[in-house]
């Protein structure tokens, strides 16, 4: 149990102090890593939470690919990082208030709250030991048969957000020789290759 | 002592304020309030995992599962769009993007 | 059958005239007009003969109107001795004027329309006197009044004549309300508004009483005060008289129609058709006899200094409607008809002669503008002066028979007011007798004081409109010396019977028949006295009537002016009317309502709208900041509200 709790308020602690830093971080590209050192601590916590498949999904797609982005994004575009933070301070005041309400709001909630009494009446999808069905086939089973109209819909937003980003992104040079496909395939043989009657020994004159 | 809910959505708190926090105190560029968003978006999904864990029920994992793929595709379009406009403007300032001024 | 025929005709013509005036021109629209009320006039020459002199009374049912409760009012025409004489006089002189109307307004661009107005209000007119219930004969009052709103407005683009023609309305309208509470008092005494029903009952309210204004009033009384006050704007007695010389501003054969022989003889019809009421009310009679003789005084004063010719016979009109209202209200009612039908004659033909003499000078109205013309214009001259001397009341004319049975019934009432009447009336001989000759000596006299241009074109009307006068004429001649027996002499009873009823009480007509010969022959002399004054004012000393203004300026300027009247009613209604709209308008619907309403709203809007713009600073991060504003009080607002 010690271990447990140990594990835990190391992992979050972490967690919460690379999240200050991915803030007031002042390279972007610092920024970005400690957003990646976030990530890798909250799949930790989704292990202790015994969610073992969307800790590694959380690596996965998190870290690999979309903080991986953002290095992209941050090393590609030329950002000026010796910018200080000026103005800093004057959203501070109210930027402060605001937040704090909120964090005052979550505490209360947090400190008050309790399970309804029919809610363990009202669990839709028992998790199962892990003895007996690991944590990704259990997912599984409930992912492709109960939930599958809704994974077919995140399937839908994610290609239309690649398609997005492409259309976004896309740029054509100018000079820039590429091949046309659909114009190879429509050659028209009677238009490309003409037959010219050349006497012998003479050349062709155009 | 026994972690309970509590300490998970406590923690969960603490990091969605911080993502709060980085939208309007940052003064340096727009990629930092790209990743705030993400780091609100990871609190959510601590929140869903832990009540799934806590209540014995798939659905939030599940749950947790589409809001990722879809902060995944969010995040690309979003610094889709950043690159356009850095191509265009040629800054990422945000003090800079004013151009929907009304 | 032609009792219907000859009340609905003119209203077919007039249907016909004014739907299809453009298809059927000005020709074809004559032809219409003026034919249906030839055949209307002949008709109605057939219906006196039948049921005046023939004595054939009926009362024919055409249709009902109104039933509700005890209310019963219906479209029926009434023919009686005075309906008869009414409708007889009313189709005569309007289809003279139809078809004097055909040469007079030649050229004129609205001629189709002017010819279904004029048949329009002949209709109205018919309607008001052939009326079986009060009801109808309202219909009829309105009708007339707008037709004549209609006529004396009838060139539009003229402003002049448009304020002429509101000024006519308002000031009917005024007379209106009075005849309209008359009518519904006698609804609220008698129950029924049917003529038949309330002349039988009348002789059982004699003491009854109506609370009005918070007093308790003799109902007959307050109810024929109320029906007189209509009686008074329609006929323009003093008080509500100002219309009657701006209604001038209407083409000649309208004022000679309406301003001279019908709409405004209403007044009078109404209160003889009344004279069963009337007699069971002495207040009202007396208050009858007042303002007619004052009226008739007051406005004679104002003809001996007025300048436009058309005003002078305007004024005179006036002055002979206090006549005929004076009389009736000493109970002579036979009188009163009598000289309605005589002056219809002679005024008509007046106003028609006056039509042809501006139509000879190219339109000048202006007297002192005329002059010389009797030689030029003799046939129109001649007819002048044959309605001058009916006017001025000399034998054998017809105006003499009529005028002075009027005299004698004032002075043979006996009464102080029946004095007065008398008294003021004799003057009243004097001065139309003046101011009629002035008029012609300044028109047809002396040098001419046209211009050049004007004498050139100087000529005789066409005989379109020459023959109808001669009709009128021959009426101006011996309609008097004709219906003196039948109207006010022995024989009036068995003409009149029904129609018209005077109490044993108020003997003045019987009186009047024993009256010495001075009180006969005193307006006789008068207007004689009259005419030499003015052949010595306008042809023999041309420089006097000059010298006596001079001398009573402030008199002159008083009967110049007309006693002021207009200008006191601008002060008293119509300025602050007009201001209390201004301000109503400006400040009321302007200021307030639409400021509180669209105005505001709008301005409100766009205030509102413009901050709110700058609410857009274009910043994303202003955007981010403020959606983080809204969850926090989201969320606040969520957890105080559950937690309540």
């Amino acid at each position: 149990m010690i271990i447990q709790a140990l594990a835990f308020y190391l992992f979050a602690g972490i967690m919460v102090a690379s999240g200050v830093m991915v803030i007031a971080a002042r390279n972007p590209v610092h920024s970005v890593l400690f957003l990646i050192v976030a990530f890798f601590n909250a799949a930790a916590l989704f292990v202790l939470l015994g969610a073992e498949f969307l800790a590694m999904i959380l690596v996965v797609v998190y870290v690999g690919a979309v903080a991986v982005l953002f290095l992209f994004v941050v090393m590609m575009l030329d950002i000026d990082f010796v910018q200080l933070r000026e103005g800093f301070a004057k959203y501070l005041p109210v930027g402060a208030v605001i937040g704090l309400i909120l964090l005052g709001e979550l505490a209360l909630v947090g400190g008050s709250w309790v399970f309804a009494p029919q809610a363990a009446q009202t669990v839709k999808d028992p998790i199962p030991l892990f003895s007996q069905v690991p944590n990704t086939e259990a997912l599984g089973l409930v992912l492709y048969t109960k939930y599958v109209y809704l994974f077919q819909a995140a399937g839908l937003v994610l290609l239309v957000a690649m398609i997005g980003a492409i259309v976004l992104t896309l740029r054509r040079r100018e000079g820039v020789k590429r091949q046309r496909v659909a114009q190879q395939i429509a050659r028209n043989p009677k238009r490309s290759v003409e037959v010219k009657k050349v006497p012998v020994g003479g050349g062709i004159h155009s | 002592m026994t972690i309970g809910l509590g300490h998970y959505l406590t923690v969960a708190a603490i990091l969605f304020t911080l993502g709060v926090f980085g939208i309007f105190l940052n003064r340096k560029n727009v990629i930092v309030i790209l990743m705030s968003i993400e780091l609100m978006l990871l609190a959510v999904n601590i929140n869903l995992v832990a009540f799934s864990a806590f209540l014995n029920d798939l659905v939030g994992q599940v749950f947790a599962l589409f809001v990722l793929s879809v902060a995944a595709a969010e995040a690309a379009i979003g610094l889709a769009i950043l690159v356009t406009y850095f191509r265009n403007r040629g800054s990422i300032e945000v003090e800079d993007m004013s151009v929907m001024k009304g | 059958m032609i009792y219907v025929a000859a009340i609905f005709l003119p209203l077919l013509g007039a249907l016909l005239a004014g739907l299809f005036g453009p298809f059927l021109r000005d020709r074809g629209a004559q032809f219409v007009s003026c034919g249906a009320m030839l055949i209307a006039a002949v008709l109605g020459c057939v219906i006196f003969w039948q049921v005046a002199l023939g004595g054939q009374e009926r009362t024919i049912q055409l249709l009902a109107w109104m039933t509700s409760g005890t209310l019963d009012v219906s479209w029926a025409l009434r023919f009686d001795t005075l309906s008869a004489v009414m409708v007889f006089v009313v189709t005569v002189v309007s289809c003279v004027v139809h078809w004097y109307s055909i040469g007079y307004m030649h050229g004129d661009p609205g001629v189709p329309r002017f010819f279904a107005y004029l048949s329009l209000f002949t209709f109205s007119m018919l309607m008001l006197v052939t009326a079986s219930n009060l009801v109808q004969m309202y219909f009829g009052w309105e009708g007339v009044g707008l037709c004549s709103y209609l006529l004396i407005g009838f060139w539009y683009d003229r402003p002049s004549a448009n304020a002429a023609a509101i000024k006519a309305f308002v000031v009917n309208r005024v007379g209106d309300f009075g005849f309209a509470l008359g009518i519904f008092g006698t609804y609220l005494l008698f129950d029924t508004v049917s003529f038949d029903t309330i002349f039988a009952a009348v002789g059982g309210k004699e003491s009854a009483i109506l609370d009005f204004l918070g007093m308790h009033l003799p109902a007959l009384e307050l109810l024929c005060v109320l029906l007189f006050i209509g009686a008074m704007g329609k006929s323009a007695q003093l008080g509500l008289h100002t219309w009657l010389p701006d209604a001038m501003e209407g083409p000649t054969p309208v004022s000679a129609l309406i301003h001279a022989a019908t709409m405004v003889t209403a007044g009078v019809f109404m209160v003889c058709r009344l004279s069963p009421m009337f007699e069971h009310a002495p207040w009202a009679l007396g208050l009858v006899i007042f303002i007619g003789a004052s009226t008739a005084f007051f406005t004679a004063t104002i003809a001996l200094a007025q300048n436009d010719i058309k005003r002078v016979i305007a004024y005179s009109t006036c002055s002979q409607l206090g006549y005929m209202f004076f009389a009736a209200g000493v109970s002579a009612y036979s009188a009163a008809i009598f000289h309605l039908m005589t002056h219809a004659f002679f005024k008509a033909l007046l106003f028609l002669g006056a039509g042809s003499v501006i139509h000879a000078v190219s339109g000048e109205q202006d007297m002192r503008k005329m002059g010389g013309l009797w030689n030029k214009i003799p046939i129109t001259y001649g007819l002048m002066w044959i309605g001058s001397l009916s006017l001025a009341g000399v034998p054998p004319f017809a105006g003499f028979f009529s005028k002075d049975v009027i005299l004698e019934s004032a002075w043979g009432a006996h009464t102080a007011l029946g004095d007065y009447a008398y008294v003021l009336g004799v003057g009243v001989a004097f001065m139309t007798a003046f101011y009629s000759w002035r008029l012609l000596f300044m028109t047809f006299h002396g040098a001419s004081r046209a211009d050049h241009h004007v004498q050139e074109h100087v000529h005789e009307s066409p005989n379109i409109m020459i023959v109808p006068l001669y009709v009128l004429a021959l009426g101006a001649v011996v309609a008097g010396w004709v219906a003196e027996e039948m109207f006010v002499g022995e024989g009036n009873h068995a003409f009149w019977r029904d129609s018209i009823l005077a109490l044993p009480s108020h003997p003045a007509l019987e009186n009047a028949h024993v009256a010495p010969l001075w009180v006969k022959g005193l307006p006789t002399l008068l207007g004689l006295c009259g005419i030499a004054l003015a052949y010595v004012f306008y042809v023999r000393s041309p420089e006097l009537p000059g010298v006596l203004a001079a001398r009573f300026r402030p008199v002159y300027l008083l009967f110049y002016n007309k006693w002021y009247f207009d200008e006191l009613y601008d002060a008293l209604f119509v300025g602050p009317a007009f201001a209390i709209g201004r301000g109503l308008w400006k400040g009321g619907d302007g200021a307030v309502i639409d400021g509180l309403g669209p105005d505001g709203l709008a301005a409100t809007t766009l205030a509102l709208a413009r901050r709110a713009g700058r609410l857009q600073t274009g910043y994303v991060y202003h955007y981010a900041f403020a959606m983080l504003i809204g969850i926090v009080l989201i969320v606040s607002w969520y957890l105080f509200a559950m937690r309540g």
